[in-house]
C-alpha cells in the first residue's frame, strides 16, 4: 500500500514526547482559517510511500528517537487510514512509540472497525480540538465538530491515551465562555495525559502567499505565550 | 609519602611521572546536579566588572588595549603584575598590564611588527634589527627553503592559513605535572633523560639533547617565574588553590613564549577536584571558596590575547586563543570521569556570563551521569557558548586522558603532541581539475599543466578521475609544505616549555585539514544526478557552471551524495598518506574550518553546486547553508556518516537550533538536546557545537552590539564574541541553517 505524503521532518520536539519523526500526510477535508499548513490540503499531489519506506528512514537514525518515536499528522492522516494503520503497525513491530496528531473528523466517516485496529497500534492520540461551538467550528475549519467530540468520548471509553491541543486565536478561540465550556466537556474524561494551548502564530502566512491563497486571519493578531496560559488556566479550572 | 600528598592514594605515579595514575587512584566521581554550587562571590563580580570595563575599552580602540613593543615575551621578561591584587586568588598575567599583548618575534618578525603597525604600534628598532639582521626568526627560516610551486599555492589560497610567520600552536603541555610533582622532580627526570640519549650522535641526538636543555631552562625560568609573585613552586601542591596556581603558572608561562595559534590548556578540572575534594574533607576549604578560585583561574583564561594582524583576524575571526579545556569523559574501567568540578567550571559561564574562552569541551559518553548531561544541556541553552566531542569514539584509540587542542584535536596529554598546519582547499582543488591546473579566477597555472575538461557537459567519471589527480598533487605540495614549517619551527621557535611537561618519547600527530568540503559533495552531485553545463570566458577557462535539474545534497541523509562525499574524504587523505612526514609525523586530517570558511569562499570561483563566486562555504563538515532541508537530525546523520578513521583530527559540525524547535518547555528542551547529543554519539558524530537561539538575537545584536557585550555564539569548533566579528563573518553566521519548526 502506498501513502500520499507531504514532507517528512527528522527532528521533531514538538509533536508529541520526545525527539520525534515526523510525518506529514497529505490531503485534509478541514480548511481551518489558521492553518499553517496549507500546502498539506490537496489530496492530489503528494509523493508515494511505502509504510516500510518509511519506517526504514526512521530506523536509519534510530538513535535519535530512543526518548521518542513516530508521528501522523498532517494534512489529515487518518484521511487515509489503512495506510496510517499499516504504517503505525509496523512501527510497534519495530518497538516504535506511535502518535497520532488528528483532528478527529473523520471519526464518523470511517468503519469503526478501522478505528479500532488503528487504536490498537497507536500509543498517543493528539486530538485537536478547534472550537468547542459547533456553529463557531464550522465558521473556522468549514465542518461540525460533532465527529471531534465523539471521538474524543470513544478515545475515553476506550481508554485510550489521549492530549488535547487547543489553538488560541485572538478574538475566535479565545472568549471566556468557549473555554470554561471546553474545560467543562472535558472535565469527566479519565484518559487526558495533558493539555496544550497553543498560541496562533503567523509563520504559515508565507505558505498562503507562495500557493496563491488569500490569507484568511489577515488583521488578526498573534496570541502570546501568556494569553495561551490564561487560557490553559481557564479550561483546567472548570475541569 | 611525602607530606603534599598525605591522604591521597598511592601508585605507580608516586616513582614515576604518571598524571592519569593518580587522578584513576584519587578521583571521586559525582553523579548528582548542580545544586551544590556557589554563585559568584563580590572579589569575584568585583575582578570581573574591572575586566569587563578593560574589554570594553578594548573593543572601543579598535580589538588592542595595548601592545609591548619592546621587551621580548619570555617566561621571566616582566615583573610581576595584578588585576587587583588584594581580590585576585589566583595570579599572573602574561606582561605587566592585562590584555597588553606581548612581543613574541621568534615564529617571525615580519608578522610581528605588521600586528603592532595595524594596530597603530611600532616595534622597537633594536628588536627589528636585532631579529632581522642577528637572529633569523621561523618565518624566514621557512621563506628561505619554500619552492615556487607552495608560493603559488599560498598565494592563490588553494592551501591557506599555512603556519609559517607565527606561532604553529596545538600542543598541549601537562600543566598537571606542576602540580602533583614540583618543578624540581621534573628537572630531575628530564636530566635523567638526556643522560640517557643514544650514544651515537645522530643528527636527530644532538637535536634532542638540545631540546632537552632548552626543556631544562624553561622549567628554572617557570620555578623563578612563579617566586616573582612569591609562590614556591619547586615542590608539589600542597592544597588546591596552589594545585590551581601552579597548573596556570605552567600554562602561564606557555602562553608567555608561544602564540601559538592554539594554546590549549587541556583536562585539569577533575585533576584538581582530587584537591578540592581533599581540602573540603580535611575541613579546609568551602564551596564557595573552591568556586572562588575556579572562576578566578577561568577569569585568567579570558585574559589570554596575543598581537595579531587583520589578516589573520580574516581567517580566525573574533581574537581566538583556544584556551579549550576538556571536561568530562568516562575511564576505560567505565567509572564517569565527571566530578564535582566539571560541574564547577561550567558553573563560571553563570558566574561571571558567557565567554568564548576558555574553550568549553565536555567529552560526551552515552554513560556520562544522566544530572551531568542535563546540566551541560541547560548551560547550553542558556549561554551557546559549549562544545561536545565524543568521548566514545576517541576513548578507544587515546585511552582516558586525552585532551582536546584547539577544536577538535584529540592527544594524550603529554604523551602526544601534533604538527598542524593549514587547510587545502578541495573545492578549487576541484575547479583546478576542471581547468588543468590553471587558477579560475587568476588565470595563473598554479597546479599541473593535466588536461583540463573538455566539451559543453561534466562527465562524472571524467571529472573524478581528474579530480582525483589534482587531489593527489594537492597532498603532496600540502605535506611539504608543513615538513617545511615544523622543522624550521623546531629549530628557531621550539616550544621548550611546554614540551617540557611531555615524556621524552611523543607521539607526533601530523594533522592537515581540509575546507570546502560539502562544497565539492554537492557540485560532484550535481555532476552526476543533475546536468551541468560550462561557461567558459575568453581565454576558455571554465569560470561558471549551468546546473540543469536537481540533485541529493549533502545534509539531507541521503546515500547517493554521502558515500560521495565520504569517497573524497577517503581518497584525499590516502594521497596525504602516501608522503613522508617530519619526524615520523602521523597523518591525519580533519574537516574544520574556524571562521575560514568565509575567506576560502571569497578565494574561489563558482563551483557545480551552485554556489557563485566569493560566495562562503559552509563551515567545518557542515552541510551547505539552508541546503539540509530534512531536519536537524538527517543533516547530523549525513555528517556522523565521515568515518573517524578517515579524519581523526576532528569532524566539525556546527548546530544551530531556535529555542522553540527544541521543545515547548524549558525542562523539554533540555532532555530533547540531551536526546539529540546521545543520538548523535550513538550514531558516531565526532563534534557539535550547540547553539540555541533565535535568529533575531543575531540580527538585534548586529544592530545594537553595545547591547550585547557577552553574546557568545559557537562557530566552528569554538565560540566567538559575536560583536567581534566582521560584518561579513557576521551575515555569514546568520545565513547559515538554524533548525526551525513552524
Amino acid at each position: 500500500m502506498l501513502g500520499k505524503i507531504h514532507s517528512f521532518e527528522s527532528l521533531g520536539t514538538v509533536d508529541g514526547p520526545g525527539v520525534r519523526f515526523v510525518v506529514f500526510f497529505q490531503g485534509c477535508v478541514l480548511r481551518c482559517k489558521y492553518c499553517h499548513n496549507p500546502d498539506t490540503w490537496a489530496f492530489n499531489i503528494g509523493a508515494k510511500y511505502t509504510a516500510e519506506d518509511i519506517i526504514k528512514r526512521l530506523l536509519r537514525n534510530k538513535e535519535f528517537y530512543e526518548t521518542g518515536g513516530i508521528t501522523a499528522t498532517g494534512g489529515e492522516p487518518m484521511c487515509q487510514i489503512d495506510f496510517l494503520t499499516e504504517l503505525f503497525s509496523l512501527a510497534k513491530k519495530n518497538k516504535i512509540h506511535t502518535c497520532l496528531d488528528t483532528s478527529g473528523i473523520m471519526f464518523d466517516k470511517v468503519n469503526r472497525d478501522k478505528i479500532d485496529a488503528l487504536l490498537e497500534v497507536c500509543d498517543l492520540v493528539m486530538l485537536d480540538i478547534k472550537h468547542i461551538d459547533e456553529g463557531e467550528h464550522i465558521k473556522l475549519t468549514g465542518m461540525s465538530n460533532k465527529a471531534v467530540l465523539d471521538f474524543a468520548r470513544y478515545l475515553n471509553e476506550k481508554q485510550r491515551k489521549m492530549r488535547i491541543r487547543y489553538v488560541l486565536v485572538p478574538t475566535i478561540t479565545d472568549k471566556e465562555d468557549d473555554l470554561t465550556e471546553l474545560g467543562k466537556f472535558l472535565k469527566d474524561f479519565t484518559n487526558i495525559e495533558k493539555i496544550e494551548v497553543l498560541p496562533y502564530h503567523t509563520l504559515g502566512k508565507v505558505k498562503y502567499e507562495n500557493l496563491g491563497i488569500k490569507y484568511p486571519l489577515e488583521n488578526i493578531p498573534e496570541a502570546t505565550s501568556d494569553m495561551a496560559k490564561k487560557a490553559l488556566e481557564l479550561i483546567k479550572a472548570n475541569m | 609519602m611525602i607530606k603534599e600528598w598525605e591522604n591521597f592514594v598511592g601508585g605507580p605515579w608516586e616513582t614515576e611521572i604518571n598524571v592519569r595514575d593518580f587522578i584513576h587512584r584519587n578521583v571521586t566521581p559525582y553523579y548528582g546536579n548542580g545544586d551544590f554550587l556557589s554563585g559568584p562571590t563580590k572579589n569575584t563580580l568585583d575582578l570581573w566588572d574591572e575586566i569587563s570595563k578593560l574589554k570594553k575599552e578594548e573593543i572601543e580602540k579598535g580589538g588592542v588595549l595595548d601592545m609591548d613593543t619592546k621587551i621580548i615575551s619570555t617566561i621571566t621578561s616582566h615583573p610581576a603584575a595584578y588585576i587587583d591584587k588584594d581580590k585576585e586568588q589566583i595570579v599572573g598575567l602574561q606582561t605587566d598590564k592585562p590584555l597588553k599583548r606581548s612581543l613574541q618575534p621568534y615564529g617571525g618578525i615580519r608578522m610581528a611588527m605588521k600586528a603592532c603597525k595595524d594596530n597603530g604600534y611600532e616595534v622597537d628598532p633594536e628588536v627589528v634589527e636585532y631579529f632581522t639582521e642577528h637572529r633569523k626568526t621561523h618565518n624566514a627560516g621557512v621563506f628561505d627553503v619554500y619552492t615556487t610551486e607552495m608560493r603559488k599555492c599560498r598565494s592563490s589560497h588553494i592551501i591557506t592559513g599555512l603556519p609559517d610567520a607565527y606561532g604553529r600552536g596545538r600542543i598541549i603541555g601537562d600543566y598537571r605535572r606542576v602540580a602533583l610533582y614540583g618543578v624540581d622532580k621534573l628537572i630531575e627526570f628530564k636530566q635523567k633523560q638526556k643522560a640517557g640519549t643514544r650514544i651515537i650522535m645522530y643528527a636527530d641526538v644532538i637535536r634532542e639533547r638540545e631540546e632537552l636543555s632548552e626543556q631544562i631552562r624553561a622549567l628554572e625560568m617557570l620555578k623563578k617565574m612563579a617566586l616573582s609573585y612569591g609562590c614556591d613552586i619547586s615542590k608539589p601542591a600542597s592544597n588546591f588553590k596552589e594545585a590551581v596556581q601552579a597548573v596556570y603558572f605552567a600554562y602561564l608561562a606557555a602562553v608567555k613564549e608561544q602564540n601559538g595559534a592554539a594554546m590549549s590548556l587541556g583536562r585539569t578540572s577533575t585533576f584538581l577536584d582530587i584537591y578540592a575534594e581533599r581540602d573540603l574533607q580535611a575541613g579546609l576549604i568551602t564551596e564557595k571558596e573552591i568556586q572562588e578560585i575556579i572562576d578566578h583561574f577561568i577569569m585568567k583564561l579570558r585574559l589570554v590575547c596575543f598581537a595579531r594582524t587583520p589578516d589573520y583576524n580574516a581567517i580566525f575571526a573574533g581574537d581566538p586563543t583556544w584556551v579549550t579545556e576538556s571536561i568530562g569523559g568516562m575511564a576505560i574501567d567505565g567509572r564517569p570521569l565527571v566530578t564535582k568540578s566539571s560541574f564547577r567550571y561550567l558553573n563560571t559561564l553563570n558566574n561571571i556570563g558567557a565567554a568564548p574562552e576558555p574553550n568549553l569541551t565536555v567529552l560526551w559518553s552515552n554513560n556520562l551521569p544522566e544530572e551531568f548531561k542535563k546540566f551541560c544541556a541547560e548551560i547550553s541553552i542558556k549561554h551557546h557558548a559549549v562544545q561536545y566531542e565524543n568521548d566514545d569514539i576517541m576513548r578507544p584509540l587515546h585511552g582516558d586522558d586525552y585532551g582536546i587542542a584547539c577544536c577538535v584535536s584529540s592527544m594524550r596529554i603529554g604523551k602526544e603532541m601534533q604538527f598542524f598546519g593549514a587547510r587545502a582547499n578541495l573545492a578549487k582543488c576541484l575547479l583546478y581539475a576542471i581547468n588543468g591546473g590553471v587558477d579560475e579566477i587568476t588565470g595563473e597555472q598554479v597546479g599541473p599543466e593535466y588536461r583540463g575538461v573538455e566539451g559543453e557537459y561534466l562527465d562524472y567519471d571524467d571529472v573524478m578521475e581528474k579530480y582525483k589527480d589534482m587531489m593527489r598533487w594537492l597532498a603532496q605540495v600540502y605535506v611539504n609544505a608543513l615538513n617545511i614549517i615544523h622543522y624550521m619551527h623546531d629549530k628557531y621557535s621550539y616550544e621548550r616549555l611546554q614540551m617540557a611537561l611531555h615524556d621524552k618519547n611523543v607521539k607526533r600527530w601530523f594533522a592537515t585539514g581540509i575546507a570546502g568540503f560539502s562544497v565539492v559533495a554537492d557540485s560532484l552531485s550535481a555532476i552526476k544526478y543533475a546536468k551541468v553545463r560550462v561557461v567558459r570566458n575568453e581565454k576558455g577557462i571554465v569560470t561558471d557552471y549551468i546546473t540543469e535539474g536537481d540533485f541529493p545534497k549533502y545534509g539531507n541523509d541521503d546515500d547517493r551524495v554521502d558515500n560521495i562525499a565520504k569517497e573524497v574524504l577517503h581518497t584525499f587523505v590516502e594521497y596525504l598518506r602516501q608522503n613522508y612526514t617530519y619526524r615520523e609525523g602521523i597523518i591525519t586530517t580533519s574537516i574544520l574550518t574556524i571562521t575560514s570558511n568565509v575567506s576560502y569562499g571569497k578565494n574561489t570561483g563558482s563551483t557545480p553546486d551552485g554556489r557563485k563566486q566569493g560566495e562562503p562555504f559552509a563551515p567545518g563538515a557542515n552541510p551547505m547553508h539552508g541546503r539540509d532541508t530534512n531536519g536537524a537530525v538527517a543533516s547530523m546523520a549525513s555528517v556522523a556518516k565521515l568515518p573517524f578513521m578517515d579524519s581523526q583530527d576532528g569532524i566539525s559540525n556546527t548546530f544551530t537550533i531556535v529555542p522553540s524547535a527544541l521543545g515547548k518547555s524549558h525542562k523539554e528542551r533540555v532532555t530533547n538536546l540531551v536526546a539529540l547529543l546521545d543520538g548523535y554519539s550513538k550514531k558516531g558524530g565526532f563534534h557539535l557545537n550547540v547553539n540555541v537561539f533565535d535568529k533575531e538575537l543575531l540580527l538585534d545584536a548586529q544592530k545594537h552590539p553595545e547591547k550585547y557585550p557577552q553574546l557568545t555564539i559557537r562557530v566552528s569548533g569554538y565560540a566567538v564574541n559575536f560583536i567581534k566579528l566582521t560584518k561579513e563573518q557576521q551575515d555569514e553566521v546568520i545565513s547559515r541553517t538554524f533548525h526551525c519548526c513552524i
